[in-house]
């Protein structure tokens, strides 16, 4: 039993100040569209829930299958932060691979407040994530900064060579319908925006944004039964847990574990695990959409992914080897660089544009060829994916 | 004015002030902040755990500073917002802590490998006076 994918859609990314659910249904009925299947033909549906948007967010399978109009449908929410979408597509995944669904719809939508992403409002005297804003003022892109700095000391990385991811990503992003910001972005604009958390600049770091992300995932013997042809496949989707001790500091947390470091850190062992359950390498690839919340973390993950040795991503981004052109693209759809993030969608919103690719079908931004994408991304609390296609 | 560590049971004051861990009674995992219930050691049921002080010193994993007042639940200590630096530190128990880096000290001063000490400092002021927290301070 395989899964494939059988539609995408999306609800362009930006500010628009509605409610995710229409944003939602936006990108299912686009999802199914794209799929030629009928709703009342989809047998599960699985909800990225968002936590900012109150009890319909906490059930938003539901809240989506209401909106979309009852249909009988089985019924999943998932929450797994940032990686919340990834999760979702793999509980379609397994009740499809088990025979007990054929055919589901997987969507994550959300709304975002401006500015730093900060913890709901009370005293939590026991929530981390609350005691490293009231403890240490330890902001989102104060974390980023951390891995950004440390990339700089250990292998020379310069403020230039993050400033050059943005202006990549967001060349990549001018074609891009779904993309909130198409505009080119000079190195000056970035180096001359404000130092947020030393060194990263306000345009080194990734705004929040509201968007929506669907998927339809089906069983290959469905798809072939409803004529859908040489559809994009679902190689793997990476969702393991960080093993102990984890010594790499994460946030919201305000340590790490205490031990000798594994053999993979927690975001190497996600990428790992996605190779190993596609029965491919990271040689095998051709195109990559990695969670850009910073410029330099898209580095990071370019070595966490070992598309490239430790110390190396600034090499291959110089050499423009990053470039849709180049020898391995990162980020066509211009990354969380032109999108912000919408954390329930994002994951969901990665697979779409790998989708898009595979099928040469992304005008404007296509990586000639491509016949198999990964993701990758990491979330709060021990989450993290990685998503694997091929053609 | 009297002076309190904002959380407790987290540092020890004084001159030789240090993070409180514990310690694993079974296994001897070192937890900061200091852990009680279960060992997260997957390996060790342990449920036992000793108060211990963790070492002063350190070296720099990275750092960075906050040049925008951060949100609540973060109260700044005066109504004009100084940027402060922020630093994760690597102990030799083998642990990495976050900590806001001295009052004095910014990135210009630090860099990875950079040896810092534990010193208690102000981090605002509250009705019951003024509220301590840990810092790192670079050895000169």
């Amino acid at each position: 039993m395989s899964t494939v994918i059988a539609g995408v859609g999306m609800h362009p990314w930006g500010k628009w100040g509605k409610h995710f659910v229409e944003y939602g249904v936006v990108a299912a009925r686009a999802a199914l569209k794209d799929a030629g299947i009928a709703w009342q033909d989809v047998d599960l549906i699985v909800g990225g829930e968002t936590v900012r948007n109150g009890y319909g967010g906490y059930v938003a399978g539901a809240t989506f299958a209401q909106a979309l109009g009852w249909n009988g449908a089985r019924v999943a929410t998932s929450y797994a932060a940032c990686a919340t979408g990834a999760q979702a597509l793999d509980t379609a995944r397994a009740r499809i691979m088990a025979g007990l669904s054929e055919v589901a719809l997987v969507v994550g939508a959300d709304t975002t407040p401006k500015g730093f992403l900060a913890p709901n409002a009370g005293e939590r005297w026991d929530d981390p994530d609350w005691l490293r804003f009231r403890l240490l003022g330890m902001t989102n892109p104060a974390y980023f900064a951390l891995y950004a700095r440390r990339r700089m000391d250990l292998y020379g990385a310069t403020s230039e060579d993050f400033a050059a991811v943005k202006v990549k990503n967001a060349k990549h992003g001018l074609a891009n319908p779904m993309a909130r910001y198409r505009k080119e972005v000079s190195a000056a604009d970035v180096l001359n925006s404000a130092v947020v958390c030393d060194p990263l600049h306000l345009l080194d770091i990734c705004a929040t944004s509201d968007g929506a992300a669907a998927v339809i995932l089906c069983s290959a013997e469905y798809a072939a039964k409803h004529g859908l042809s040489d559809p994009v496949k679902l190689a793997a989707i990476s969702t393991v847990t960080p093993t102990f001790p984890n010594t790499v500091i994460d946030m919201p947390l305000l340590s790490t574990d205490a031990g000798i470091p594994g053999e993979r850190t927690f975001k190497q062992s996600i990428g790992h695990a996605a190779y190993e359950e596609a029965g491919i390498g990271p040689e095998d690839v051709d195109v990559a959409e990695v969670y850009d919340l910073s410029t330099a973390l898209e580095l990071d993950w370019m070595e966490d992914l070992a598309l490239c040795g430790a110390g190396e991503a600034e090499q291959l981004l110089r050499a423009g080897e990053t470039t849709i052109g180049g020898r391995i693209p990162i980020n066509p759809s211009g990354g969380l660089a032109c999108f912000g993030e919408a954390v329930p969608a994002q994951a969901l919103a990665q697979v779409c544009e790998l989708t898009w690719q595979l099928r040469g079908q992304a005008e404007g931004r296509q990586v000639e060829g491509a016949r198999v994408g990964i993701t990758a991304n990491q979330g709060l609390f021990g989450h993290g994916s990685s998503v694997v296609l091929t053609r | 004015m009297t002076s309190t560590p904002v959380i407790e049971g987290w540092f020890t004051t004084g001159d030789a002030a240090a993070l409180i861990g514990t310690r694993c009674t079974t296994c001897s995992t070192v937890y900061f902040p200091p852990a009680g219930g279960f060992c997260r050691n997957p390996a060790c049921d342990g449920t036992e755990f000793d108060s211990t002080e963790l070492s002063r010193r350190g070296t720099v994993w990275s750092y960075t500073d906050a040049q925008y007042q951060p949100p609540a639940p973060y109260i700044a200590a005066s109504q004009d917002y100084v940027p402060f630096a922020l630093a994760a530190v690597e102990l030799p128990e083998g642990l990495v802590v976050l900590g806001q880096v001295a009052d004095g000290f910014g990135v210009d001063d630090l860099k990875v490998g950079t040896e810092v000490e534990l010193v208690v400092e102000t981090l605002h002021t509250d009705d019951s006076g003024e509220r301590t927290i840990w810092r790192w301070k670079p050895v000169a």
